[in-house]
């Protein structure tokens, strides 16, 4: 009934596009994190006009599709003669870089918003002390603030980086050869999607569990503070009190 | 303004007017089709997250392993491979039911898209609902208990409402999510939004003002839709004291 035999060859050339899916993933979520901490810096810095920028890029991040925004970068901006003939058209013409860009600019959004919630998990009162310390704006966020805001929003951005790995599947709409371009392909020749699919959801399956079991080693890593001290063990039995 | 920016802004109320020629009718259906696909697949999603809550919850293990591997698979491999597999997955069974030769036998895309929306969505509900019946106070079901209730009256008059108020947040974040991934229901070739962007920017070779519009269009929606489950949650929570 299970054909092995084809699903072991078909899962050879699925583990292919696990190079670009990854790279994908990765190049997007470090780019996308630069980007999101800069707008979660216009969020909280007090000037309205940047606040409001930040808000309004993260209200329409946040308001539409991916698909669309893909789209938009990819298709779209060809619609403009003048970008056409622009320094920046090699890249774009690329659906790699496409892909990339539309992708960083999506997590931006997402992630800026984890990074603020973070930043504003921070004690007040750290913060007047700091101050009342002497401490730079600058010293003072590097040293008591960011510190703990990363920890704060360590396992909701394990989430965003985990939808990041996953939403890398719509690059293989605009072309790519990822996982899921590569199992679309296998199955327009051999038309056996359930066996296809199915081995490719495994791939990305294993990858999400990677990402969420490294996120959650480098949680226990860096919050040494939460964990349970070590039992005491005292050499002796304690003598129990007699009564009587 | 600009002579050359009137005429271009002209060209694009003409494109997407609702005059002869225009495209404005076209992408307002599809965006009706786009609302109705979200919310059947919502609903299937509230439908399975139940159900995956129950078994969450339940205090068989076998139950409750199956629960845990639909929220684990469905939460772990992307929203785009598991359409493709609905789509052309049911396709491949219908060809074998038919007893075919191999020919395609097109499942429908209607039924399908919202299935497989409804699956992934689910998978995340169920997570949901089971934290909001887990922040139920003990006491209270125990009171409930104490007065003799049977386990159906229990659920219907103390867990469900209190459970419904919980999880209504969450379940706001869920319904955003299911509208933007109707969008991907255009690659099986529905002719929702997004699809109906790509046959527009296809035909007229205006890409960019296609995709924008459809952009803008999820974009009304999912402000809208937020409005609504903002007044819902505070309509829930009327009677409820706020701590801060």
């Amino acid at each position: 009934m299970i054909d092995t035999s084809f699903l072991a060859s078909s899962l050879a050339t699925l583990v292919k596009g696990i190079p670009l899916t990854v790279q994908l993933s990765m190049i997007s979520v470090s780019v996308g994190a630069i980007l999101a901490f800069g707008l979660a810096l216009m969020r909280v810095s007090g000037n309205a006009a940047l606040d409001l920028s930040a808000r309004a890029y993260i209200f329409v991040y946040r308001g539409t599709p991916l698909l669309v925004q893909i789209y938009i970068i990819y298709y779209g901006l060809s619609q403009f003669p003048a970008l056409r003939h622009s320094f920046a058209w090699p890249y774009l013409r690329e659906a790699y870089w496409c892909a990339v860009i539309a992708l960083a600019l999506n997590t931006a959004a997402y992630s800026a918003e984890i990074i603020r919630g973070g930043i504003l998990s921070v004690n007040a009162g750290q913060v007047e002390a700091a101050r009342a310390c002497g401490m730079s704006q600058a010293l003072m966020f590097r040293r008591i603030v960011l510190p703990q805001a990363l920890r704060h929003m360590l396992p909701a951005y394990g989430n965003e980086v985990i939808l990041m790995i996953k939403s890398t599947a719509l690059a293989s709409t605009i072309t790519l050869m990822d996982v899921t371009g590569i199992a679309a392909k296998l199955v327009s020749e051999s038309y056996r999607p359930i066996e296809v699919f199915t081995m490719a959801g495994a791939i990305y399956l294993l990858l999400t569990f990677i990402a969420s079991h490294g996120f959650s080693l480098f949680e226990h890593a860096v919050t040494p503070d939460r964990r349970q001290p070590a039992p005491h063990r005292p050499a002796e039995p304690p003598e129990t009190l007699q009564h009587g | 303004m600009h002579p050359e920016r009137e005429a271009k802004l002209h060209d694009y109320v003409q494109l997407m007017g609702f005059a002869p020629g225009g495209w404005g009718r076209d992408m307002l259906a599809a965006t009706g089709l786009t609302v109705a696909i979200a919310a059947c697949g919502f609903l299937t999603s509230v439908l399975l997250g139940a159900l995956g809550a129950a078994a969450l919850l339940s205090h068989l293990s076998i139950l409750r392993a199956a629960g845990r591997l639909y929220t684990t698979v469905l939460r772990g491999i992307p929203d785009l491979l598991v359409i493709y597999l609905f789509y052309f997955g049911s396709s491949q069974l219908l060809a074998l039911l038919s007893g075919g030769s191999g020919g395609f036998v097109g499942a429908p895309s209607f039924l399908t898209g919202v299935l497989a929306i409804g699956v992934v969505a689910g998978a995340y509900q169920a997570q949901i609902f089971r934290g909001a019946v887990q922040a139920l106070s003990r006491g209270e079901i125990e009171a409930a208990r104490a007065y003799g209730m049977s386990p159906v009256t229990l659920f219907r008059r103390i867990v469900l409402p209190q459970a419904v108020r919980h999880a209504i947040p969450g379940s706001g974040n869920i319904w955003q999510l299911v509208l933007k991934e109707s969008a991907l229901i255009s690659v099986i070739g529905l002719v929702e939004l997004m699809r109906q962007a790509q046959i527009g920017a296809g035909s007229t070779r205006q890409p960019f003002s296609f995709f924008l519009t459809a952009a803008a269009l999820y974009l009304v929606i999912t402000f809208l839709s937020g409005i609504a489950f903002r007044s819902l949650e505070a309509r829930a929570t009327r009677g409820i004291r706020k701590a801060v």
